[in-house]
């Protein structure tokens, strides 16, 4: 299939088909109402269901239903959004229930403003919603990756039983770029029959599915906690990515950045290249799982000096970037928010102050 | 070799359409593009602006903040991005609505009566398509041929827009190429 040029928002709409997602429940919200524009023009040509709900609230339990009954779920928000299915999402996690979100992140906290950020870091990484659970979690940074990621987030979401999230931002989804469209999953979730709620007559087994999150007895409720963390350790064992920029010679500092941030980042250290100044990235493409090894083997570079993270947030990837480095090298934060992308030459600059 | 191109005019003026035509016309041509919109709070009739990058290899930052090339289709955009355009790069101005200069001597200033030229050819809408045009011919960042291609696929479901967009296209062709 040859190139076409695609917004953001309008490729994550077709990725989400030709991944066989025929549902999607959704309220719309700059800079993501594309995606919800897409899909109701798409989604009735293939007999699937377009839904806008009354609010965010309503679409993510729409979702926790539709996942219970095995069908292939999808919904896009932006910031505010998301956070109004927090308690859903966490719901969902609980029960272990599959489902595709795509987060097109503007700048907070509050209502904040309509342009890109990457304020939402920590609420897809560390919680959002309340309890102990995490989201597979995939930062794309180009409407390529953006394609391939919603596609492979529902055999994810289906292999581990868990909500996947896609962290986008503004840029990501209002931006066009050429896209090509891989082959389409299957429809059916290949495991649906072992928790799926779509009737005894529909399965090849005699035992009961229950699709619940509440469990009253501590041992229970601890219990289910294991399952889940048992899961969370699986996907720190195989599912871990990310990219290596310009990491094979002997660089001064490593930069970690993702999403749309990393190629302003790359942008940097092709100016500095050839000023002679030698700088890697590692641009994590899983957020959570953290590319910890990672980081720590490219920081650990004797020439490596000391490790800047840049993102478009008051400063919250770094905490899991000084994790990773565990004191080995000084750690420090560049970036900006509520709509402010800084330049290459910004980048440039810091990376030059830090150098000292 | 890296382009960027910023296209600005007020909403209405087809805008983000002239940078999009651009970049299908890139792509066609197997070049890398990105192509950038503007879109803060703005209202109907206030500003709008696009970014289009082409280049041969992979793009890094879609955000320009000095773009190679400028086209400037009203005078508060001339006004506002005159000043950060490149030295050496192409500024553009729609001289039927914008009565000064760039105020730029290390540029390649064009002028383009492109919305009057619109008006005669009976449809104000095509001034983008005239400068756009004006600009393929003075850059030839693109074959032309590649632009008249991306026009008629875009026009692909009002297809008797086709001839009087090439004509269009002409116009702006010859009003480029004899400044």
């Amino acid at each position: 299939m040859a190139k076409v040029l695609m917004k953001g928002n309008e490729a994550i709409g077709e990725a989400a088909i030709k991944a066989g997602c025929l549902n999607y429940f959704a309220y719309p919200i700059t800079p993501q109402t594309e995606v919800a524009e897409y899909l109701c023009r798409r989604l009735p040509e293939e007999n699937g269901v377009f839904l806008q709900a009354e609010s965010e609230v309503a679409a993510s339990y729409m979702l926790f239903g539709a996942a219970g009954a095995g069908e292939r779920v999808f919904t896009t928000s932006s910031s505010p959004g998301i956070s109004l299915m927090g308690e859903a999402i966490s719901y969902m996690a609980g029960a272990q229930l599959p489902a595709v979100l795509v987060n097109i992140m503007r700048g907070g906290p509050g209502l904040g403003g309509i342009l890109p950020a990457q304020g939402d870091y920590f609420q897809a990484t560390k919680g959002g919603g309340h309890g102990d659970y995490r989201l597979l979690t995939l930062a794309p940074a180009s409407v390529q990756e953006a394609v391939e990621m919603v596609m492979e987030a529902f055999t994810l979401a289906e292999k581990y039983r868990n909500p996947v999230m896609i962290l986008g931002d503004g840029m990501l989804g209002q931006m066009m770029e050429p896209v090509e469209f891989p082959e389409g999953l299957t429809t059916a979730p290949s495991n649906k029959d072992e928790w799926a709620t779509n009737g005894m007559g529909n399965r090849n087994s005699n035992k009961p599915n229950i699709v619940k999150s509440l469990f009253l007895t501590d041992t229970d409720l601890n219990e289910n906690n294991l399952v889940l963390k048992a899961k969370y350790e699986e996907m720190k064992k195989h599912e871990i990515r990310y990219e290596s920029y310009n990491t094979d010679g002997d660089y001064q500092l490593l930069l970690v950045s993702f999403g749309m941030m990393s190629r302003i980042c790359k942008s940097a250290i092709d100016d500095l290249k050839e000023e002679g100044i030698e700088i890697g990235l590692i641009r994590p493409q899983t957020l959570f799982p953290f590319p910890d090894e990672a980081i720590r083997q490219a920081v650990d570079k004797p020439s490596c000096k000391s490790a800047l993270s840049v993102e478009l947030n008051m400063g919250q990837m770094v905490e899991d970037v000084e994790r990773c480095v565990h004191g080995k090298r000084p750690v420090s934060w560049f970036g900006t928010a509520g709509g402010v992308i800084p330049t290459p030459e910004e980048v440039v600059a810091e990376i030059k102050r830090v150098l000292g | 070799m890296q382009s960027e191109i910023m296209f600005a005019g007020f909403g209405g003026q087809g805008i983000l359409l002239m940078g999009e035509i651009l970049a299908q016309a890139a792509l066609k041509e197997g070049k890398e593009v990105a192509w950038i919109p503007s879109y803060g709070p703005e209202m109907r009739g206030g500003t709008a602006y696009c970014t289009v990058v082409i280049s041969d290899r992979p793009i890094g930052s879609p955000v320009i903040k000095n773009p190679k090339h400028l086209l400037a289709m009203n005078r508060p955009s001339l006004e506002k991005f005159a000043p950060t355009v490149k030295p050496g790069g192409i500024i553009l101005i729609n001289s039927s609505l914008i009565p000064i200069e760039s105020g730029r001597d290390d540029v390649d200033q064009i002028k383009i009566n492109a919305t009057g030229l619109a008006n005669e050819l009976g449809n104000v809408r095509i001034a983008n398509v005239i400068a756009l045009s004006a600009f393929v011919a003075r850059s030839k960042l693109v074959d032309f041929e590649s632009a008249q291609e991306a026009v008629k696929n875009k026009l692909a479901k009002k297809k008797k827009l086709i001839p009087l967009n090439l004509e269009a296209m002409e116009k702006g062709k010859e009003l480029a190429l004899n400044q």
